[in-house]
């Protein structure tokens, strides 16, 4: 469960204070499937920075899963990235020097988990998102389907409650891009949080909830009746 | 909760592979660096090879001039050179024959050689040289570790003895004789004759005197030949290592006594005068090595510059590994390690190359004993591993700090 509590995030832009997000008031339950839309400038991505803790707040309290994250130093705030939320960027982010194995490793290794167990559940997810038989090859040997596959494998190794994914098919054609949001979308049924930010509102309507941003604050949250 | 979970941390083979796995990343600046750092310790240790390779040709030296020497000089001086005394034109009384026989008494001593030294025309026939005489006995063979190549060394009898007999250098032999036999033959020395006993084998140079040039004549014929009856040195042999000092005080002593009371002597062992040699050399060697050790820091440098580049490079990846939890700490060890590696697989390189460059120095100049001193080796990697992750410690931090968002963005 999120809960933001009159969250306000502002920039000094030169000597101009600029506001992305305004006393932003939001409440997630856990296995909801929300998107976030908004055209660019609106604080989407700010908002998707604040919850996933790359962020902090200027003013305003964040409780996830019942407990104030906003003060936690940045150590503490690092354990709670590795072991509650997963990240889906637009390009991917994949080491290129390593494997499409060693990069859905990448989160364990940090993490401290065994070797044996690192391979074990490597395999297993592999297996789960068709990337078997690529598991040897780097990310430049690999489509633009198979690597945000792999980027998904990497945000879910860790088993956690929230993945916020921004623009996962910004850069993927039509078709890849309805791939690889069925994926997400099959993650709902282990009780993920699933939060997408995203400007298509073809993709945005799909969620369960969906929340329109503008100028920094809630324009919009409505619930579909599924 | 974040309280109750267990905290695991990165391991340290993974966080080497990860670090190495950079580096593999990008082998043209790798290679870059550990060739800079590797050339930092070749040069300490090839420098401190060659200052500790004069430190023990010197020393060898020494040793060849004798064993456990003592030597008597006349003149009250703290070091073998000029002393108050000599300033005000005051003479110290001489050491004579009976002084050094007189040493002789002592239990500590196994042999002594006194030693007078003057300098004559050597001729024969046509052919004259102007050389150094040396006046000594028999047992300064023995004391000085000369070795004879033909016929014998002075004959062992009364020291007072002023035989007419001569022992020659074997360059003298060769400037006088040629090829032709030597031994038998007569050379005249100022204004005496001498018959030619022996001729000492090549022994090159030890000390700055050259015994190839010397001429060796009984000490009492040398006080004649010279006009004289005072030593210049008196050369003891201690029986064995131990006594050195028990023999200084005895012949001290005994030179107090027969003085009358009075200091006008110095005795100095070879010891002391090794030990200075010593110091000095091994400082010199210090500060060689240290001057080739700022090639190290130059190194450092280097690998902080690259460092930096590689944070400024990898912006994305260390904004990713923030985003998938790694901590500043664990960012900064992954910088640290990287570091690590370089400089110890450029120690590694550095050792390999230095001992290669010291062989080789060692066989165009085999007079010379090269090898690196210990000290050397282990300071020259200890350098080069902490400059390694000294200079570290800024790109480290630097890509520690970087704001996660900032970083996915490539900003």
């Amino acid at each position: 469960m999120i809960e933001l509590q009159n969250v306000s995030r502002s920039f000094t832009v030169g000597d101009q204070q600029v506001s992305a997000l305004r006393d932003i008031n939001l409440r997630l339950d856990a296995g909801e499937y929300i998107s976030i839309m908004g055209p660019s400038g609106s604080g989407k991505s700010t908002m998707l920075n604040l919850l996933g803790l790359l962020d902090r707040p200027s003013s305003g309290t964040y409780l996830l899963d019942g407990g104030n994250v906003t003060d936690l130093s940045d150590e503490q705030q690092a354990q709670v990235r590795r072991e509650k939320i997963g990240f889906v960027f637009q390009s991917f982010h994949l080491v290129p020097r390593l494997t499409a194995a060693q990069n859905v490793e990448l989160p364990m290794i940090l993490a401290g988990i065994p070797a044996e167990e690192r391979r074990q559940r490597v395999d297993v997810l592999m297996q789960n998102y068709g990337l078997a038989p690529r598991a040897d090859h780097r990310p430049d040997q690999l489509s633009g389907g198979q690597r945000q596959r792999v980027a998904i494998a990497r945000a879910t190794v860790m088993k956690p409650s929230v993945l916020l994914a921004d623009e996962p098919t910004g850069n993927l054609d039509r078709n890849t891009g309805w791939e690889v949001l069925k994926l997400l979308e099959g993650l709902l049924e282990q009780g993920i949080t699933l939060v997408v930010v995203t400007h298509d509102t073809e993709i945005g309507a799909r969620a369960h909830r969906q929340i329109h941003m503008l100028d920094g604050a809630i324009r919009s949250d409505e619930k579909r009746v599924v | 909760m974040v309280e109750g979970t267990v905290q695991l941390d990165m391991k340290l083979t993974d966080t080497l592979q990860f670090a190495s796995g950079s580096l593999r990343g990008s082998p043209t600046r790798t290679l870059l660096m550990i060739l800079a750092m590797s050339i930092g310790v070749a040069s300490v240790v090839v420098l401190t090879a060659l200052g500790e390779g004069a430190r023990r040709y010197v020393v060898d030296q020494f040793a060849s001039l004798g064993t456990n020497l003592v030597i008597v000089l006349p003149g009250r001086t703290e070091t073998a050179g000029l002393g108050p005394g000599m300033l005000v034109g005051q003479i110290p009384k001489e050491i004579t024959l009976d002084d050094a026989q007189a040493i002789m008494g002592s239990r500590a001593v196994k042999r002594i050689a006194p030693l007078t030294v003057g300098s004559a025309t050597l001729s024969r026939d046509a052919l004259n040289r102007d050389v150094v005489v040396l006046g000594s006995t028999s047992d300064l063979l023995e004391v000085r570790h000369m070795s004879m190549g033909i016929g014998k060394f002075l004959p062992a009898g009364d020291i007072h003895e002023s035989a007419s007999v001569c022992v020659l250098g074997n360059q003298m032999k060769q400037e006088l004789f040629g090829n032709e036999q030597a031994v038998g033959q007569w050379v005249r020395l100022g204004d005496r004759r001498f018959r030619v006993i022996g001729v000492l084998s090549s022994q090159g140079e030890s000390m700055g005197m050259r015994t190839d040039e010397l001429v060796i004549i009984p000490v009492a014929s040398a006080h004649q030949l010279f006009n004289t009856s005072g030593l210049f040195r008196v050369l003891i042999e201690a029986k064995n290592r131990d006594s050195i000092e028990q023999a200084k005080s005895d012949a001290e002593a005994i030179m107090f006594q027969r003085h009358a009371g009075e200091k006008d002597v110095t005795v100095i062992t070879q010891d002391a005068v090794l030990a200075t040699f010593d110091r000095i050399l091994t400082a010199l060697t210090m500060a060689v090595g240290g001057i080739a050790a700022i090639s190290l820091a130059v190194a450092g440098v280097l690998i902080m510059n690259v460092m930096l580049i590689a944070v400024a490079q990898r912006v994305k990846e260390i904004g990713l590994l923030k985003a998938l939890g790694a901590p500043p700490k664990q960012i900064r060890s992954l910088f640290f390690a990287e570091a690590a590696l370089l400089s110890s697989i450029g120690s590694i390189a550095g050792l390999v190359l230095g001992y290669i460059g010291s062989t080789i120095i060692g066989q165009v100049y085999p007079s010379l004993p090269v090898s690196p001193p210990w000290w050397a080796v282990i300071a020259a990697c200890g350098t080069a591993l902490g400059t390694g992750i000294l200079f570290s410690v800024w790109p480290a931090r630097r890509a520690a700090r970087l704001d996660p968002v900032a970083a996915l963005a490539g900003r």
